[in-house]
């Protein structure tokens, strides 16, 4: 019989304490009362009263959009910058640029939204564009603190990458573009594809720069959270949240799942 | 056909540097630059909402460098006391994140391989949710009629609801769950990587497990301690929402001040300044992070 050491007792009990919070709404989701925190028995009524809310479905689909757009354009200048911390010489240019893509992962985010807010505010004044902030500019935001995590994590895929492979190709004469797009990208797809959805799943999160950056065009679903729930617990996001949660674990686990697998699948031939 | 190719190949380079630099020399820099010159502007009414510090008339360029903001700070007592109580709380914080956070790492780095990347996944899945449901979670737990308080209560302990919501002690409990699994990263990420002999050989020369933690198993893991610790620390000086939704009138933290000056007073000027000076308390922890980050993080995000 294992003793059961005081660390592993921690795991357990850090883990319920991770967990029993979410667990909770996931429960009081189905609550009939009208009283959130008394249990009225079951009822699935609020997902239905979710359903008809047209302020937040707007928002979800605004959401979903940015996310979408923000993602890939932080993985477009995320690898960029990956690429030339990790395969260019040292100079100048090379170290600014790992300081300034690296640097949103530790500010705090309202110096970013308030930055990128007055950025906006003056180019509207000296160019008259962008004329109003709404999708755009949150876009913008985002992208720029996406690409960020992008960087450190297809970095440390770019860093442990056997380079003979890219090295081999363009020795058998591929151009760089070519090595790159036929060679690299293949290689460093699970980090390219993780990159992506942890870049689609923060900027469906954010609120606070998002409110700095947008304007009345664009009311994001953080946005709507967050003002309803300022008010006091509402049943209604309760379900928002057990949906949210749910989903959320199942892209989790599928994508988990299939970067194990495609790991497994590239590994294989290497090795023998 | 070998200076083409060199030509191409260095447009290439300089095409691949060029972009993201630009990007964000435009969307990160700059918007600093600004923010520093708005801070040594003053509000006023207007569309936008400041006096210009730059004006060029009858060919010359006026600067106005307006200083009010700064000795405003200094004088008003409500921000700095702000600051104050922002460093605090966050310093507590990610002190109870590192007491949890240490433990859990360490379990983990101990399990066996398999089950490492599955306790692993299970720590960061939370963070992937939204992370404002995961504090609002709490308001409900935490409040008069929550769970916390109904189950004290039918146990006997207390005969009156304990008011936790609205308090400094729901801030932390905010600040240490939704931070956590950031502390629980790097550290495994060092903690994996340490050399179990070293262990070994100090218990079989007599050292007892408490004195082998501190001597050994601490100091070897110290870039990832370091390294969680600003992962928290950081943005938890400039946290916003956590207590605006659980903290009370009282929980005075910089970020929610900071917006408040923003969204609600709309003095930018004064905003921007804020914004200056907590990125100057923030420039030593940000440095610190920065040199560990190299070591501990890159390898395991």
């Amino acid at each position: 019989m294992k003793k059961l050491s005081f660390s592993s007792v921690m795991l357990w009990f850090g883990l319920l304490f991770l967990y029993a919070p979410m667990l909770v709404l996931v429960i009081y989701s189905f609550n009939d009362s009208k009283l959130v925190t008394v249990w009225g028995g079951f009822s699935p009524k609020w997902y239905g009263e979710l359903f008809e809310d047209q302020q937040i479905l707007d928002a979800v689909w605004t959401s979903l959009r940015i996310a979408f757009y923000s993602s890939t354009m932080a993985v477009v200048i995320g690898t960029m910058a990956a690429f030339v911390m990790t395969r260019f010489k040292r100079s100048w240019a090379k170290l600014t640029l790992s300081n300034m893509i690296t640097a949103p992962l530790v500010m705090p985010e309202v110096i970013t939204g308030l930055s990128l807010l007055l950025l906006f505010v003056h180019m509207a004044d000296l160019f008259g564009w962008p004329k109003e902030r709404g999708m755009l500019t949150v876009w913008i935001a985002h992208s720029t603190f996406c690409a960020a995590y992008v960087a450190v994590v297809v970095s440390s895929r770019l860093r442990e990458l056997d380079r003979s492979i890219e090295e081999a190709a363009m020795d058998l004469g591929a151009t760089p573009l070519k090595t790159f797009f036929v060679i690299t990208v293949p290689m460093i797809s699970p980090a390219l594809m993780a990159g992506w959805l942890l870049s689609f799943s923060l900027s469906l999160d954010d609120l606070v720069i998002a409110s700095f950056a947008s304007g009345p065009g664009a009311t994001t679903l953080p946005m709507v959270v967050f003002s309803s729930v300022r008010m006091g617990i509402s049943p209604k996001i309760n379900a928002l949240a057990t949906l949210i949660i749910l989903s959320v674990s199942l892209i989790a686990f599928l994508s988990w799942y299939m970067a194990r697998r495609a790991e497994k699948r590239d590994r294989m031939p290497i090795n023998e | 056909m070998k200076i083409p190719t060199r030509l191409k190949w260095l447009k290439g380079r300089i095409w691949t540097i060029g972009i993201p630099y630009l990007w964000l020399l435009l969307f990160f820099a700059l918007p600093f630059a600004i923010v520093l010159k708005l801070s040594f502007s003053t509000a006023a009414i207007s569309i936008p909402p400041y006096e210009a510090t730059f004006q060029y008339a009858d060919n010359v360029l006026n600067v106005f460098l307006h200083f009010g903001n700064y000795l405003m700070l200094l004088d008003d007592s409500l921000y700095y006391m702000a600051y104050l109580s922002s460093l605090k709380m966050a310093f507590i914080s990610t002190i109870g994140c590192l007491i949890i956070g240490y433990p859990m790492a360490y379990a983990i780095a101990r399990a066996p391989a398999r089950l490492q990347t599955v306790l692993l996944l299970l720590v960061m899945l939370p963070s992937w949710t939204s992370f404002l449901i995961r504090v609002y979670a709490w308001m409900g737990i935490l409040s008069n009629t929550g769970i916390i308080n109904s189950m004290l209560m039918w146990l006997g302990v207390i005969s009156e609801p304990l008011q936790i919501l609205n308090t400094n002690v729901a801030v932390y409990i905010g600040i240490i769950y939704a931070y956590l699994p950031f502390m629980i990263l790097p550290l495994y990420a060092t903690l994996v990587k340490l050399d179990m002999s070293l262990i070994e050989a100090a218990s079989d020369l007599g050292s007892s497990r408490i004195n082998t933690f501190w001597k050994i198993t601490l100091p070897l893991s110290k870039s990832g301690v370091i390294a969680g610790s600003m992962l928290v620390f950081i943005p938890a000086v400039g946290e916003f929402v956590i207590p605006e939704l659980l903290g009370g009138p009282d929980s005075l933290m910089i970020g929610r001040v900071l917006w408040q000056e923003f969204f609600n007073n709309r003095d930018w000027p004064v905003a921007s300044s804020l914004a200056i000076v907590m990125l100057g308390l923030l420039i030593i922890p940000i440095t610190l992070f920065h040199r560990y980050q190299a070591r501990s993080l890159e390898k395991d995000l």
